[in-house]
């Protein structure tokens, strides 16, 4: 625990040397103030910021993290000639990764939403927006993580890490659409939640689109999502799956990390 | 000279005071000998005013058959006890005002209301207060009536248990001005109504629709506020209507519609604003009709458009912040749309003359896909959708060809 600390704090002095971090808050908090700013409508503009965090904390999370892994092969190298336990080398190597990433993200919108007078109280979207945002740059850091120590070549995880945001952020929604129209005849809503709960961009997507009170736009559909998430069940199950998203990748990764010779 | 004009005045006055002794004023209060408007009324000769004092009359039903006014003075209470219908005119010229009805009684079998006209003439019912009742005004084969400055208000649970604030059945010329209609079943119905003039009422909460009309040609609607009603406002099976300058708000719900048109033609739909309705418009089986000048803004839809609605007209309306500016379910267009603003528009304006040198295709692949498969409205706001929408928007194939605006505009218009 200690060690895995240890690696954490280097890992965050590390990243906040760096300007990355810097330039991805900076990215969040001009996109937050600039849209609350210009948007007179506080829902209008929580909607597209949704839909900027849909899109690019994925894309940053799951990139950022491959080549975080492929960057740090000397540094895992000579940390594995020292006595020192694969699991928290992991853990801290990934913690240290993607805790810069959620704060930079948490820090440059909520001083936007501040700024702007958008109160915790006030503004319930904006703390979904925070809480999935945070979220999703968890579960694609343990994608992206799984992905580096799986493949050594850097150009193939690259290229994995592409496409897995690709399938999951476009493909798996144009398989949905496509099992809606195929299954025409059929009620397919209770499927097609089932499906969407598999996919964690789709289901941050589907909990902002309710929060909004859209799903009355949806008629019979919206209603059954509404009852669904509405319920403990649909919130217990919702949470779960993100947990597991999270987890399974990192498990996996732990083990081949366990196996993986450097 | 000051002579002159004292005799004047002494003329003017005995001409007031022998008009005044045709008509009697009747005093009804509970403290005196007089103390039933049932009573007043039997005593009182054609056109005597009859003033009821304050107080708390229960009287059952009270039938009017001969030409009154009834007055109220400091707001007295008429109660229907929960089982009567309360006043009813079966006379021309009764003039009803400053009276606060309440509890006209919920009855399966009659239209029990709080006042009913029927078969009358030049009636006027006005600054009343309406609590509670059944139907509040319920007008029936009448003519040239108005219906003024009333506040109507009812609790209605369910829309069999809970009638209508102002009914109208057959009648023409009615006006009806300045009433604020709260949780009834439909805030204003009209059936068979010609001529009518509906302006500046404030219709809200009610179970159903805020306004209902239907074969009733020739009525002109204005002014009116229309708010968070169970389902909007519906109208249906009429020629000639004029909607100017209303508002209508906050209609949401899976079966709510700001609007919803059914068999209307020729008919004009100017200057009013849709604001946050699930659907702005609806139409089906419209016709011939002008919508111009409207203010759709942030509606799940701003417009429903049937394929069997034709030849109707959409001239310079804001469309801003709409889910879906356009749904339709067809492929073949028969409406023009011309020089509307969409906010969603992303042309460019070469020559600066405020028009949009790209035409504009109002309809979207995925209003069409959620129109004919509703599951897929799930997919809103998707990374894939809007690939797809863009897509679609350079090369049309699913969504009406000929559905273009070729100039829209780059600025708000209204």
């Amino acid at each position: 625990m200690e060690l895995i600390s240890k690696i954490i704090k280097f890992e965050l002095s590390n990243a906040f040397r760096s300007k990355w971090i810097l330039v991805y808050s900076l990215f969040f908090f001009l996109a937050t103030y600039l849209l609350l700013s210009f948007e007179s409508d506080s829902g209008k503009a929580a909607l597209s910021m949704m839909n900027i965090v849909l899109i690019v904390i994925p894309l940053v999370s799951i990139i950022f993290g491959t080549m975080f892994v492929y960057n740090s092969i000397d540094f895992i190298r000579m940390a594995l000639c020292q006595p020192i336990d694969r699991n928290s080398l992991f853990i801290g190597l990934f913690f240290g990764n993607s805790i810069p990433l959620a704060v930079g993200f948490f820090s440059g919108t909520s001083i936007a939403c501040i700024l702007n007078g958008i109160t915790l109280a006030l503004g319930s979207n904006f703390l979904l927006i925070l809480g999935v945002g945070i979220a999703l740059t968890f579960i694609f850091t343990s994608i992206a993580f799984l992905i580096a120590i799986i493949f050594s070549d850097k150009t193939k995880g690259l290229g994995f890490s592409i496409i897995i945001w690709l399938v999951l952020a476009v493909v798996y929604d144009g398989i949905i659409l496509f099992i809606v129209y195929f299954f025409r005849d059929y009620p397919v809503e209770n499927a097609v939640l089932a499906i969407s709960l598999f996919n964690p961009i789709d289901l941050a997507r589907i909990l902002f689109v309710l929060g909004f009170d859209i799903s009355a736009l949806m008629g019979y559909t919206g209603a059954i999502f509404n009852k669904f998430f509405g319920s403990s069940l649909g919130i217990i199950l919702s949470i779960t799956m993100m947990v597991i998203w999270f987890i399974i990748p990192i498990l996996f990764g732990l083990k081949s990390f366990y196996k993986k010779d450097f | 000279m000051l002579l002159f004009s004292y005799k004047i005045f002494t003329i003017i006055l005995f001409i007031l005071c022998s008009a005044n002794s045709f008509a009697d004023k009747l005093i009804v209060d509970k403290r005196h000998s007089l103390n039933s408007i049932k009573k007043a009324i039997a005593l009182a000769k054609p056109h005597d005013e009859i003033i009821i004092n304050k107080g708390f009359y229960t009287e059952e039903n009270i039938i009017i058959n001969i030409p009154l006014r009834l007055t109220g003075k400091d707001e007295p209470v008429l109660d229907g006890e929960g089982k009567f219908e309360i006043i009813t005119i079966n006379s021309d010229s009764v003039y009803i005002s400053g009276i606060i009805f309440k509890n006209a009684g919920v009855s399966y079998l009659k239209e029990n209301s709080a006042i009913r006209l029927e078969n009358v003439r030049d009636c006027a019912i006005t600054d009343c207060k309406f609590f509670n009742n059944f139907f509040g005004i319920y007008i029936a084969a009448s003519k040239k009536c108005l219906i003024q400055n009333n506040y109507i208000q009812s609790r209605g649970k369910t829309e069999t248990s809970s009638g209508n604030g102002i009914h109208l059945w057959n009648c023409s010329n009615i006006t009806i001005k300045n009433n604020n209609i709260i949780g009834h079943r439909d805030g204003i119905y009209l059936e068979f109504v010609k001529d009518a003039l509906i302006e500046k009422n404030y219709s809200k909460k009610n179970l159903r629709y805020g306004l209902h009309f239907m074969f009733s040609d020739g009525c002109t609607y204005s002014q009116n506020k229309f708010e968070n009603n169970g389902a909007g406002v519906a109208v249906m099976y009429t020629k000639n209507v004029e909607m100017i300058n209303n508002y209508f708000y906050d209609n949401w719900g899976p079966a709510s519609y700001g609007l919803l048109l059914k068999d209307i033609s020729e008919s004009r739909i100017e200057k009013n604003s849709f604001i946050k309705n699930t659907t702005g418009i609806y139409l089906e089986g419209c016709s011939k009709s002008i919508i111009e000048h409207n203010v759709f803004e942030k509606n799940g839809w701003a417009i429903k458009l049937m394929a069997n609605s034709m030849n109707n007209t959409f001239l310079k309306n804001d469309f801003i912040s709409n889910t879906f500016d356009l749904s339709t379910n067809s492929r073949q267009n028969f409406n023009s749309f011309d020089g509307n603003y969409y906010s969603k528009y992303t042309g460019y304006d070469l020559d600066k003359n405020g028009i949009g040198d790209v035409s504009y295709r109002p309809v979207k692949l995925f209003s069409i896909l959620a129109e004919q498969q509703k599951p897929s409205l799930i997919l809103l706001n998707s990374l894939f959708i809007e690939l797809l929408d863009i897509a679609e928007s350079v090369f049309p194939s699913l969504t009406p060809e000929t559905l273009v605006d070729n100039r829209p505009s780059l600025r708000r218009i209204n």
